[in-house]
């Protein structure tokens, strides 16, 4: 029988190999911030990181600690506290390869690789400078107009993660993952080849024998692997469950403004020594 | 009314509600207070008539699809307003959320372009917001077009620029000349000073009207019911943005 329960968070990183195309979800989803510490801890590298369709702390740490080659991403926000440091200073350093994005092309490209189709179809985006700079993404005629030349519609290839890596509040034993109303992680678990979850708590009850629940649960099918992290998502907040820290995403923006102050702030990270707010010292 | 008897974040929240009106379903972006503010005002003058969605909130946002029902949402016509910003701006309303300088390494690299490219498309009024007017922000032409303000005429377009609000002014945006037209000036700034501040050329009428002010009824809201939902998303913002003093 399939066992996806993990016995570490760091057990479940290994299983992200180097230069995986990797999806990870924006700020206000879900993010697997434990899972990026052991990612980073075990020197990650070569990543293509797909974000749906941003990302913020997450991305800019495995930036800064080099395991990113690749990024495909609508944005990279930490939201009030600004732009991400290290991001921009990649940038600017070109040791980064951009897949500048659109929100909706990033879905739309996972939702082509879940129905097994090479692309889907979006208005808008014609005539921005995100388009010219995507030789991947090619403008074609509506098949279904009088003139299809005269319908010019973009197509977006399919993207086919290898892994998706998120955090959600609750599984169950058999690997079922509750979502709620959070979709985009269902759509990232249909694309992907692997899914790994961290979750705040693995229960024992059954997330599909209940309605209430079965309806926002990712199947079992669909997740590879499952790992236990209570304030899994710190320093970002896990939906409304538990706030951001914004006193650490605060001294993050600060310090990772310089390469000094980025790699003693990575360090405390990895080393335990940063220390969080009530909810990840309630999880120690 | 003195000028001094409402915050520099009120009148233009006052001013963007002013746009809004008739709409049906406004939603608001990350990192947009004041559009996030004018959004909640609006609903609560519409008396109900207007539904908001503010992105990075629970309770002011109805979505149950996950990050692609917004946009599914507009596709379908169900947004009629929206707010878009940038680090540049242009003449034509091209917006540069990327950067500035050479792509893809900018000399400024900023967060990115979001939803943008895709919905100046398709919301019928997009208003674009920049507290920050200077010809560094409004210049003639961007250094990137994260979503261009006009399309050729063989485009699908539903939607497309309205206007553009700063913290000097109000331009209402022709789309047959493809150019701003500056609408009213903000109490306490002139003429003069728009066109010195602004990178690119723009339309005005011979006598520029003044932004009204906010009246006692719309600073009352805001002081009350509207900065505790603003306080949800924006706690930094709903603690300095209102004026504490007497609404009259």
């Amino acid at each position: 029988m399939n066992d996806p329960l993990m016995p570490s968070v760091a057990a479940l990183a290994a299983r992200i190999p180097d230069g995986a195309k990797l999806a990870v979800p924006a700020d206000y989803s879900g993010v697997a911030m434990a899972a990026t510490r052991a990612l980073v801890a075990r020197g990650a590298r070569d990543l293509h990181l797909v974000c749906v369709p941003v990302s913020g702390l997450q991305a800019d740490i495995l930036i800064g600690a080099g395991c990113v080659s690749t990024i495909e991403t609508a944005g990279i926000t930490l939201g009030e506290y600004g732009t991400g440091p290290r991001f921009a200073q990649a940038v600017k350093a070109g040791s980064l390869r951009l897949l500048d994005a659109t929100c909706p092309a990033l879905h739309a490209g996972l939702q082509a690789a879940e129905k097994g189709i090479p692309f889907m179809v979006l208005r808008g985006i014609l005539g921005s400078d995100i388009l010219a700079r995507r030789p991947d993404w090619l403008v074609i005629g509506n098949p279904f107009a009088a003139e299809p030349a005269d319908d010019p519609i973009v197509a977006l290839p399919a993207i086919h993660p290898d892994v998706a890596l998120f955090h959600a509040p609750l599984a169950d034993r058999a690997g079922n993952v509750w979502i709620g109303r959070r979709r985009e992680l269902m759509t990232m678990a249909h694309a992907a080849t692997l899914t790994l979850v961290t979750v705040e708590q693995v229960v024992d009850k059954d997330l599909l024998a209940d309605d209430a629940t079965a309806a926002g649960t990712i199947p079992a099918l669909y997740v590879s692997g499952v790992a236990e992290a209570p304030a899994g998502a710190w320093p970002l907040n896990l939906w409304d469950r538990y706030e951001a820290d914004g006193v650490t995403l605060a001294a993050y923006v600060q310090a990772a403004r310089s390469d000094a102050g980025f790699a003693d702030f990575l360090a405390r990270w990895l080393d335990g020594r940063l220390k969080g707010g009530a909810v990840a010292q309630a999880a120690e | 009314m003195s000028p001094a008897a409402y915050s520099r974040q009120e009148l233009l929240i006052a001013a963007v509600t002013r746009l809004l009106e008739g709409c049906r379903h406004v939603a608001v972006g990350a990192s947009s207070p004041i559009p996030g503010g004018a959004a909640l005002l609006g609903r609560a003058l519409s008396g109900g008539a207007m539904r908001v969605s503010v992105l990075g909130s629970t309770r002011n946002n109805f979505f149950t699809n996950g990050g692609v029902e917004l946009f599914d949402c507009a596709a379908q016509g169900r947004v009629d307003a929206f707010f878009l910003s940038g680090g540049q701006i242009d003449g034509q309303a091209n917006i540069n959320l990327v950067g500035t300088g050479p792509y893809p390494r900018s000399d400024v690299r900023w967060s990115g372009s979001f939803g943008s490219a895709y919905l100046y498309f398709l919301v019928p009024r997009v208003i674009l917001f920049r507290e920050e007017h200077s010809r560094r922000t409004l210049v003639e032409k961007v250094d990137f077009i994260s979503a261009p303000g006009v399309s050729a005429l063989n485009v699908w377009r539903r939607g497309g620029p309205q206007a553009l609000i700063t913290n000097l002014c109000l331009f209402a945006f022709d789309k047959a000349k493809g150019c701003f037209r500056l609408e009213s000036v903000h109490p306490g700034h002139t003429v003069e000073e728009v066109l010195d501040q602004t990178g690119f050329t723009f339309d005005r009428p011979g006598n520029v009207p003044e932004t009204p002010p906010p009246d006692a009824a719309a600073l009352a809201l805001m002081r009350g019911a509207i900065r505790a939902e603003i306080a949800e998303t924006y706690p930094r913002f709903a603690a300095t943005a209102f004026a504490a003093g007497e609404t009259a």
